[in-house]
């Protein structure tokens, strides 16, 4: 890689200073975006700033931060929560985690930060109990920051106080979704309540409260110390700075990267990261994870921000890219985000608790081959439905991984139903393993492998698979080293 | 811990700890990436190798944890900087690898394999 595609805002210092060592963070200009707005910015300052450099949202649904605080620090109150969402959930996004591990000072000032802004004096980690090492590195943190007297009563010697506590969630994906976040942190089941009221003004205990997620809340103190300026000169029109995203899946460089808004998803993939993996057809990325869609080959070269994601039927989502190359197919890459959603809908609304079911149905029917025309438009229909009446963010997002599939593989969903054929050869009920004849050399080898003996034939000798008694489980076509079995 | 009781102790302390780390230049600077990743990939382990190698051979180190390096997929990853040249970042250890890396880049200067690209501008404040 000639030119550094990559610009390292909120993992500035992931990978550079111990994160068990407030130290380590003061070297590195911890805490002087807090002490810059201590002495010498007044909280609505501070909102201005964050207003002008344009940052929204990292959790996913893009709302701008400066707004967000602006709407708190209005509604009198005697406390004001700040929030942390660090409830990351997304099969394959691991950003949340990589920050909280290392860097874990750079969340705690913005939150005090955020507090200062907005007039308030509480804050709150939410975050899941399956992150161990992020929940030890914050502890350590926290007790560090109010030794030192930069988290606590009087920070710094101002009569600014803020104080932190830390609350485990259980894993549960809606718990992502700020309502159902704060119904969880007060012990309620984690389901989701209808907006307005805003957290903003009666969130936590009923308190203004604003929720930010682990990435927004790093790239803060940067944007103090720095300037909002500086910020808002890095990325497009609409959508500011950098994003962190999580590549997984078929690319060959798998971990995290944080490239500036704008670049396009050819850069991303094929430069950044370096590539499909064993050199196969790159075919799509699922980007924002269950709620985010598909981007696919034709869209090499959108420019990734909030906007253009939404034009494609995805999403920012919270940066996990799952990449896919020419083996997978996407109806059951649709299949398998909609069962995920489906286990995790809390079930207070009709539209999420049985239209996640019935999309799971309909595409699962389709994969085995069971599948008409009508079944895809009832999807589509259903989908449509789901988005306009789901009562929170993960209903409304669910169809989005059918609806971003099918605006580019109909195709694909039409081989199913049409020609019971399955074109990525995954959907194991409408394949054949099949033995081409003039490959297979008689060496008895996929024939010993056979779970279930349906390979027939004699040594040097053609050997035949009986479909009726074959179950697809592969082991021939792994086993033969004359490439003479193939799936069709 | 001594605790800051005005801004001014904040910058103060800042500009001490920067001044330490550069009277600390002089030494080989050895920062593993101690993430879950990172560890569930053996990093504790090649932090041990590499440690118990550079006393054996009478070096004197500086190491450091740290958390996230953003190469899943060479981990485990190390940083090491050389007094007066750049860091460099070696991935794909082991506790093998991680003993030649001590013997060879450490001691002697001479680059190993496993050396990773560095395609990223970072954020200083």
């Amino acid at each position: 890689m000639a030119e550094k595609k990559q610009l390292r805002i909120a993992t500035r210092n992931s990978g550079f200073i111990d994160p068990e060592n407030i130290d380590s963070y003061i070297a590195a200009g911890g805490y002087l975006g807090l002490a810059k707005c201590l002495g010498e910015m007044t909280p609505d300052q501070v909102i201005e700033t964050m207003k002008a450099s344009g940052i929204r949202g990292r959790g996913g649904a893009g709302f701008p931060t400066g707004v967000k605080w602006g709407f708190a620090s209005k509604y009198a109150s005697d406390d004001k929560y700040v929030v942390c969402n660090a409830d990351e959930g997304d099969p394959g996004a691991f950003m949340d985690r990589a920050i909280l591990e290392g860097d874990p000072h750079s969340v705690l000032e913005a939150m005090a930060i955020g507090a200062y802004a907005i007039g308030g004096n509480k804050g709150t980690i939410y975050i899941r109990a399956e992150y161990p090492m992020a929940i030890e590195r914050l502890k350590i943190a926290i007790k560090q920051a109010e030794e030192k007297g930069v988290i606590g009563k009087n920070i710094m010697g101002t009569d600014f106080s803020f104080d932190l506590d830390i609350k485990y969630g259980a894993g549960a994906f809606v718990c992502g979704e700020e309502t159902a976040l704060i119904n969880s942190m007060e012990g309620n089941r984690g389901e989701p309540y209808t907006k307005p009221p805003f957290p903003a003004e009666a969130g936590y205990w009923d308190k203004p409260t604003i929720v930010n997620n682990v990435e927004t809340l790093a790239s803060i103190p940067a944007i103090i110390v720095k300037g909002a300026e500086w910020f808002n000169g890095i990325g497009t029109e609409t959508s500011k700075g950098t994003k962190v995203f999580a590549l997984a899946g078929k690319i060959n460089n798998v971990g995290l990267i944080e490239v500036p808004m704008g670049i396009t998803l050819q850069e991303v993939i094929m430069e950044v990261g370096g590539g499909v993996r064993d050199g196969k057809e790159f075919k799509a990325v699922q980007t924002g994870g269950p709620s985010g869609g598909a981007l696919t080959y034709k869209d090499l070269d959108v420019k990734i921000d909030y906007e253009s994601l939404v034009a494609c039927q995805s999403m920012m989502g919270s940066g996990g890219m799952i990449v896919m190359d020419q083996d997978d197919c996407m109806v059951s890459i649709a299949k398998f985000f909609v069962e995920f959603t489906m286990e995790e809908t809390c079930g207070k609304c009709t539209p999420c608790r049985i239209g996640s079911k019935r999309i799971y149905e309909a595409l699962d029917k389709i994969t085995m081959g069971q599948g008409s025309l009508e079944d895809i438009e009832k999807l589509k229909q259903m989908s449509n439905a789901i988005k306009d009446t789901a009562l929170c963010g993960l209903g409304q997002t669910m169809p989005n991984p059918v609806l971003s599939t099918m605006r580019v593989f109909e195709d694909e969903y039409t081989a199913h139903v049409v020609d019971k054929k399955c074109p990525a050869g995954v959907c194991s009920d409408l394949l054949e393993f099949v033995v081409v004849d003039d490959k297979c050399v008689g060496c008895t080898l996929c024939k010993r492998v056979c779970p279930v003996d349906c390979i027939s034939g004699n040594a040097k000798e053609i050997h035949v698979i009986d479909q009726a008694a074959c179950i697809k489980c592969g082991a021939c076509l792994d086993k033969c080293k004359f490439d003479a079995i193939i799936k069709q | 811990m001594a605790k800051i009781n005005t801004i001014a102790e904040l910058k103060k302390l800042r500009e001490d700890l920067q001044g330490a780390a550069q009277a600390n230049a002089g030494k080989p600077l050895v920062n593993v990436s101690l993430a879950t990743c990172s560890v569930a990939s053996g990093g504790r382990d090649v932090m041990a190798a590499m440690k118990e190698e550079t006393a054996a051979l009478g070096l004197d180190v500086e190491f450091v944890q740290s958390g996230c390096m953003t190469f899943c997929f060479a981990e485990p990853t190390v940083v090491v900087t050389l007094p007066g040249k750049d860091p460099v970042t070696f991935g794909y250890l082991d506790a093998e690898k991680a003993k030649t890396l001590v013997q060879k880049y450490i001691k002697d200067g001479e680059l190993v394999d496993g050396v990773i690209p560095v395609g990223y501008e970072r954020i200083v404040l």
